[in-house]
This record gives structure tokens, sequence and C-alpha cells, in this order.
């Protein structure tokens, strides 16, 4: 019975060790056309990871599709973060430039997003580190937009360009408060 | 096919095309004019190893389509100068996290950091170490001659 527990084990560390050379050069390849992430925190609540703790959603990332910066307000992208340049960070777009926006938390209560940048904010207002926090982000920061859910199972779906409730570009004729 | 071909140009011109790069503009002047050919290189943006003193090639935080050819002068964390050197009283500001200051040698004609405040670090795309053209001028490129570059203790002891 030991033989063959040993037997065993070699026969599966020789596929997990096979694994981790196979995987880094696919993911490599991949990167500049899709890439998938494991999407971490609250941020995105209730939109991603509605269940928190250790039940994390995972995400495909079109690369593809943001090699000319080309995003549509309400997508959810990935961006690298202004802060840390070795991290990512997954918001919803929801101001493009030119774009005037009612800021939530933000030094200045009203902005005008500048050319070559967008506003970007996460679902869970309050529990976010997104524009609201650091302003308007260039977008020649732009990593991906995420196209799919694609974990756990029963949340798998496509994702569609959606503004939340209240939150968008102001139409200059109403901006009357 | 057709998709494969889209597919390998990106590549190529996104990774290596980006090497060889034709610089315009007087910014930069007298380190590199108009139509002068450099080299750069990506390792150490990855590596996070650009120094202050660099010249680095970066998206313009404007234009994500648009390239800018700039010094390093500060990383983040570090004291840079926002008077110009002929103001009476100097004012200085402190990079923010995540940022680096860039200003151009000809700091006279050059719209900078003065301008439009730090970058994001992730927009530089590589760094610049060699000046390939016109001949007359080839070789590695000098240092800042517009002496913005505020050295703190640790520089001077690392030397």
């Amino acid at each position: 019975m030991a033989q063959q527990a040993t037997a065993g084990r070699r026969c599966l560390r020789a596929f997990v060790s096979g694994f981790f050379v196979a995987v880094p050069v696919t993911v490599t390849f991949l990167d500049r056309f899709a890439y998938v992430a494991r999407v971490e925190g609250s941020s995105m609540q209730p939109f991603l990871n509605p269940e928190g703790g250790s039940k994390c959603d995972v995400v495909l990332l079109n690369r593809w599709s943001v090699r000319n910066y080309q995003v549509q307000r309400g997508d959810i992208v990935s961006v690298v973060s202004p802060r840390n340049p070795k991290q990512k960070i997954i918001k919803r777009v929801i101001g493009l430039e030119g774009d005037f926006i009612r800021t939530l938390g933000y030094k200045n209560r009203y902005v005008r997003v500048p050319d070559g940048h967008f506003w970007i904010e996460g679902d869970h207002h309050g529990h976010s580190l997104d524009s609201n926090s650091f302003g308007p982000v260039s977008v020649g920061l732009l990593h991906g937009r995420a196209s799919h859910i694609i974990w756990p199972p029963n949340r798998w779906q496509r994702i569609t360009p959606s503004l939340p409730a209240n939150r968008g570009p102001l139409d200059t004729e109403e901006e009357e408060d | 096919m057709n998709f494969f071909l889209l597919f390998l140009q990106e590549i190529i011109k996104k990774e290596f095309f980006l090497a060889f790069i034709q610089c315009s503009g007087p910014s930069m002047e007298p380190t590199i004019v108009n139509e002068d050919i450099v080299f750069s290189e990506r390792m150490s943006r990855h590596l996070c190893k650009i120094q202050k003193g660099d010249i680095v090639i970066a998206k313009s935080p404007f234009d994500p389509n648009m390239n800018i050819c700039k010094r390093v002068i500060g990383l983040e964390g570090d004291k840079v100068c926002t008077s110009s050197p002929s103001d009476l009283f100097k004012t200085h500001t402190y990079v923010p996290k995540g940022h680096v200051w860039l200003e151009g040698d000809n700091l006279r004609n050059s719209t900078d950091s003065r301008n439009y405040g730090p970058i994001p670090y992730a927009l530089i795309r590589g760094r610049v170490c060699l000046k390939l053209w016109p001949p007359h001028s080839f070789g590695t490129l000098s240092e800042s001659p517009t002496e913005r570059i505020i050295k703190t203790q640790s520089d001077s002891d690392s030397d």
C-alpha cells in the first residue's frame, strides 16, 4: 500500500511541476490577447464578488479590444493603479474625456475630465479606491476590458456596459444646482 | 490567417519598433535635437530600475497614442522645484507615490511636469540609453544640463 502511495505522489509532483512551466508560457502569449484575473476585494460589489470572503470571481480581461484605447462609459476595465505601478485595479468607467462628473468625496465637487483621461469608480462607494480618491486617470494606464465572469460557474455571464443609477456624466443643460 | 498577421504586427510594433525611436521637437535640446534617432530599452521599466536623471520615453498623459521624451527629475517621494530659475521665491513639492516628475532639458521650450504635474510611473515605456543618429553625436547621452535634480543625502552616499 505504501509503495502505491509514493508512486502516486511522484506522479502528482511531475504533473504539478510540468503544469507550472507550461502555464506561464501560455499566459505570456495570451497576455496580449486576453487575460484571466481573480477579482479581490469588495470595491465592485454587488456586481463582482457579491458574497465576498473567500469566494472571489474570476473575470476574462480582453486586452486586444483596448489596444487602441477605445472604451465606453459603463465598461468594467482593469487599469494600472496610479498609486502603485505593480498593481492592477478593476473599476467601472463612469466618464470619458470632456465629461462633467459630480464627484463623491473628491477634493472638487465637480470635475471636467481632461483630454486623454477617464473617470473610474467602484460600484461599492465608500469601499473603493478610485477616481474619487486620486482623480481622473490617464487612458494610457488602461490594461484590459472585463468581458465575461468565468468563475464560479453559476455566475458565468457576459459583462455588458451599464452605468449605475445616478452615476454618469452630467448633461450640461441639467446642471442647475 | 489575417487575424494572426494583425496580431504579429501589433507585437512587433509594440515590442520591437519602439526600440528605435525618432525624436521630434525642441524640448530636449541640446541633449537630443529634432530628428535624432535614439535606442530605448524596456527592461529598466519592468524591473522598476528607472533612476533620477534617466531620459525616458513615456505615453503622453493627454493622448495615449502619442509619446513624449523627457528626463526624470524626481521619483516618488523626491522633492522637486516647481518655480522657474528666474523666480525670486522658490517653491517645492514632493512627487506622490507611484508617479514621476519629468522635465525637458530645454526648459524654455518644453511642456512637461511643470505644466501638467507628475505622471504615473506606469506611463513610462522605456529608457533612452543610446543615440544612434546623427553619426557625429553617436553614443550615450549626457547628464542633465539644467541642474533641476535635487540630490538627497542618500544619492551622494551611494556614489
